[in-house]
């Protein structure tokens, strides 16, 4: 075997990753109290295949931490150990754990091994609690050697010699082993070439004759080889089998021949590790004919289902965790892409034939050849933007686990529900909005969720409800955060936004102007400051980082009833659809999905407010009007009388106005350049596109414009809408 | 006298990579003419000198900035050097050109281009005496420039385009957002 294992790497921790969140996630769906056999073997398999690429690749701490795990939750699966909080919260713990130490070894960094220790501690101390009861009667000894630590293992060790001579071999095959293509009398066959082999076979497991399956494997193998190889030979030899069956490879010492040792001795303790993960899985194997008689029905489906599970959660993570290194892309998206290509290429040829001797009567095949080439452009974009879609499930996953813990650390009870989790969202978005996100559901629990018994005097279900739902609504993505708690407390944010001097009187602000105060930096309402949330730092920072993802963000609350935030996305950040429009010689782009729609005003529809503010009236609503030549300092406006020129009303961060511009210019789709490679943030702009002509043109940032012409003229905004 | 000896062998060698002619012959410098002073900046920092082209202006940006152009599809700010070393704006003519140079910021590098009225020459780090420049106190660029050089008799200023650029985009930033508060 003298592969180059490092290019398998990658894949080996991309899947391990997928493993440690398919663990995650079905350990918080466990139960105390209900063993869920299917949810265990799901568990289960991750582990083991993380154990077994571990082992293969010669991580050696991950597997033989992995393997303890593993002892553990196999018991659970067999039901010699009962499902106790105890017992997840350590697995749990145990799972960051051991992403600590993939991170790190694919980092090649340095593992924490102090941490490993205790919590390795942690996951014997487990293990040699209570189970022995019902462990005992189900095992056949060697069972019981589980629930101790490694030193107990073997506790037939008769010598204490390093010497091997020989190495003893259980292998017992799972009777799906003949699927996967795997013939054990081939094993046995190479195991012989090693050295002189002694085989005994196991005919326990036969089943009656009528229900005989000739696709199923029933013997189980002691094979004794008598040769000093290395275990590494031994295990190049199984490893195509590994999944497919449970094994020991024992030592044979030299004084003690056919007693199985070498744990005994520290210096061993790696292979002991590995003979130990296999001899449990052995022994979990034998102690099954003995507690059912049928083994077949709750061994065979149990891994397939389990296998079933886990690659479905794995085929929809795909990539979680690559970061900014790759994503999994479905063959059709590609396939889509290269048609595209071809259909592109051909485009162009043809306008290439076309370009050569060109005369005005070809003028309309020109044109054909360009409205195709812009409508194949126009798909090749979408189908390259489809590439950076990814599920909004990446983000999502991690709640469960943060409201599990923050919940039961602040003794609430909690209910997350998702909603529409698949919903496809740009990479760059996945990647951003996970903090902001994780604020925002800290907020809903620890200021949002009442505590039980003040729920229950209420009059609500004691178990509260957090809810997080992601939609398509137009152009956008609309995620929101819901809770049933208590809602916002207008008065509590009015008189904390006085004290804190956010703002200097309540005025007539409305309930909605109000909520948004918390937005504004340092503000916190939180009586106590508790190390979930409440130091004031947050709300500004995740509105900020909202609106550098080009989306904006409400609130709505209902006192006693609970609140909701929304935050609203662009569908992706690279393109958008945008309106050009002319102020003076100057031309800028709104974003199509911030306008409402645009007006000639008439005198009558304007109002003054305290002589300066100007505002106009649209239908019921009083709107302040931005003037764009003046906010901007564009010299040389068209013109500077209202009626003269045309009002966009334009909506951002629930709030509308009217923009004062010259002409409306015409619509198109703008790539968006960044301003900041080169430069910094302009205010009231998100950045900066290059029109057909070559020219820059900026696109306005909406929400920003609005803060920016509130500081040129605060009144008109604090006394309107 | 050593580089110069040095760059005479240099040159018989035959040296065909940059990198070990300017080992030889030490820095150059990109010089350029505003009003009638002559500037120098860092040649490797250059990444091209063009006309003067029609720029998209930024709202309320400072008075030196004069916008931003399209450079390949990169969109790159344009100071005007007169308007930010406070001296008399002067009418672009064809003869102005603008020199984008790569300025290297602890955010990265940025490009930037800037309006001079033109370039001059390209003088040899070993042909001209540098000296420190005096502290003209907070009024003018100071710290922007990084030595005074004499070639043929004039004063040539040379300059510090990482400083240069960074009290604009990093000092006007503080500010901002200092007003945001």
């Amino acid at each position: 075997m003298s592969i180059d294992m490092a290019q398998f790497h990658q894949v080996f921790f991309e899947e391990s990753f997928e493993g440690l969140d398919i663990m995650e996630s079905g350990l918080l769906g466990m139960q105390p109290g209900e063993a869920d056999s299917e949810e265990i073997n799901a568990i289960f398999r991750a582990a083991h295949s993380i154990k077994g690429g571990a082992g293969t690749f010669g991580f050696m701490d991950i597997s033989a931490f992995t393997h303890i795990m593993e002892t553990l939750l196999d018991e659970m699966r067999d039901g010699r150990r009962d499902v106790t909080s105890d017992a997840i919260d350590v697995l749990l713990k145990s799972v960051d754990i051991l992403r600590h130490m993939m991170t790190a070894t694919q980092d090649g960094d340095e593992i924490d091994t102090d941490v490993v220790k205790s919590q390795q501690t942690e996951l014997e101390r487990i293990l040699a609690s209570d189970a022995s009861g019902t462990a005992n009667d189900a095992g056949n000894g060697e069972g019981a050697g589980d629930n101790e630590s490694a030193p107990a293992e073997t506790p037939d060790t008769s010598g204490s010699s390093d010497e091997i001579v020989g190495w003893k071999i259980v292998f017992n095959p799972h009777d799906t082993i003949l699927r996967s293509g795997n013939d054990p009398y081939r094993i046995i066959r190479e195991l012989s070439e090693l050295g002189e082999t002694e085989v005994i076979c196991d005919t326990d497991q036969l089943p009656d004759l009528k229900d005989f399956d000739v696709e199923n494997y029933h013997l189980s193998w002691e094979i004794r080889l008598n040769a000093a190889v290395e275990q590494q030979a031994i295990n190049d030899i199984f490893d195509w089998v590994e999944d497919d069956c449970d094994m020991a490879i024992i030592p044979i010492a030299g004084a003690s021949t056919g007693a199985s040792t070498g744990t005994g001795s520290p210096a061993s303790a790696v292979p002991a590790d590995s003979s130990q993960s296999q001899s449990a899985d052995a022994a979990t194997a034998e102690s099954k004919p003995a507690a059912e008689t049928e083994p077949a029905p709750t061994s065979a489906p149990a891994p397939a289902t389990a296998a079933k599970q886990a690659a479905k959660p794995a085929a929809k993570s795909g990539g979680a965790k690559g970061g900014g290194g790759s994503i999994r892309v479905d063959t059709a998206k590609i396939d889509s892409l290269i048609n595209m290509v071809g259909e592109l290429v051909i485009t162009q040829s043809m306008l290439g034939m076309l370009g050569e001797d060109f005369d005005m009567s070809r003028v309309e095949k020109l044109n054909e050849g360009l409205s195709q080439l812009e409508r194949h452009t126009r798909e090749l974009q979408e189908s390259v933007m489809q590439i950076r879609m990814l599920p909004i499930s990446f983000t999502f996953s991690r709640f469960p686990r943060l409201v599990h813990d923050l919940s039961s650390k602040m003794g609430k009870k909690i209910e997350l529900e998702m909603i529409g989790e698949e919903t496809e969202v740009d990479k760059t978005v996945i990647e951003k909005i996970g903090d902001p996100l994780v604020h925002l559901v800290r907020n809903s629990l620890d200021h949002g969720i009442e505590m039980p018994e003040d729920r229950v005097a209420a009059g609500k279900p004691e178990t509260g409800k957090i809810q997080l739902i992601a939609s398509h609504k137009g152009g956008n993505i609309v995620i929101e955060i819901r809770d049933d708690g208590r809602g916002l407390n207008r008065d509590k944010i009015l008189s904390k936004a006085i004290e804190k001097g956010v703002i200097s009187d309540a005025g007539n602000l409305s309930d909605k102007q109000i909520y948004e105060l918390i937005f504004e930096a340092g503000f916190s309402t939180a009586d106590q400051v508790s190390d979930v949330s409440g130091r004031g730092v947050g709300m500004d920072v995740v509105r900020r980082n909202i609106n550098e993802l080009g989306g904006g963000i409400e609130i709505e609350s209902t006192q006693g009833q609970g609140s909701a935030i929304i935050i609203r996305l662009p569908l992706t950040l690279a393109i958008l659809d945008g309106q050009s429009i002319k102020v003076g010689d100057e031309t800028y782009i709104v974003p199509l999905v911030s306008i409402v729609e645009s007006i000639q005003c008439k005198p009558e529809m304007l109002n003054m407010v305290a002589g300066k503010g100007e505002t106009f009236k649209l239908r019921e609503a009083y709107l302040p009007i931005i003037r764009m030549h003046e906010v901007f300092g564009v010299e040389n406006p068209q013109s500077t009388n209202i009626t003269e020129g045309l009002l966009v009303v334009v909506e951002g961060d629930g709030q509308r106005c009217g923009l004062f511009v010259d002409e409306l210019l015409g619509q198109h789709q703008v790539v968006i350049k960044s301003l900041e490679t080169n430069y910094k943030k302009v205010d009231g702009t998100s950045g900066a596109t290059i029109l057909g002509d070559g020219s820059v043109a900026l696109i306005l940032d909406i929400p920003d414009l609005m803060r920016l012409a509130r500081r040129h003229q605060p009144i008109q905004f604090l006394k309107s809408a | 006298m050593s580089a110069q000896a040095a760059a005479e062998t240099g040159k018989n060698k035959d040296i065909d990579t940059d990198k070990a002619l300017l080992d030889v012959v030490g820095d150059q410098y990109l010089t350029f003419r505003l009003a009638d002073e002559d500037y120098g900046i860092d040649i490797l920092r250059v990444q091209e000198i063009r006309g003067w082209d029609e720029v998209t202006r930024l709202p309320n940006a400072p008075e030196f900035v004069r916008g931003v152009v399209n450079i390949r599809g990169t969109i790159v700010p344009v100071y005007d050097l007169r308007l930010k070393f406070s001296m008399p704006f002067r009418e672009y003519t064809k003869n102005t050109v603008v020199i984008v140079i790569r300025t290297e910021t602890p955010k990265g590098n940025k490009s930037v281009g800037v309006v001079v009225d033109a370039v001059a020459d390209v003088l040899h780090g070993h042909l001209i005496d540098i000296t420190q420049s005096p502290d003209f106190g907070r009024e003018t660029m100071t710290e922007a420039i990084s030595g005074l050089a004499t070639f043929e008799g004039n004063m040539v200023v040379l300059l510090d385009v990482d400083k240069l650029v960074k009290d604009d985009s990093d000092d006007v930033d503080e500010d901002e957002e200092g007003n945001q508060e």
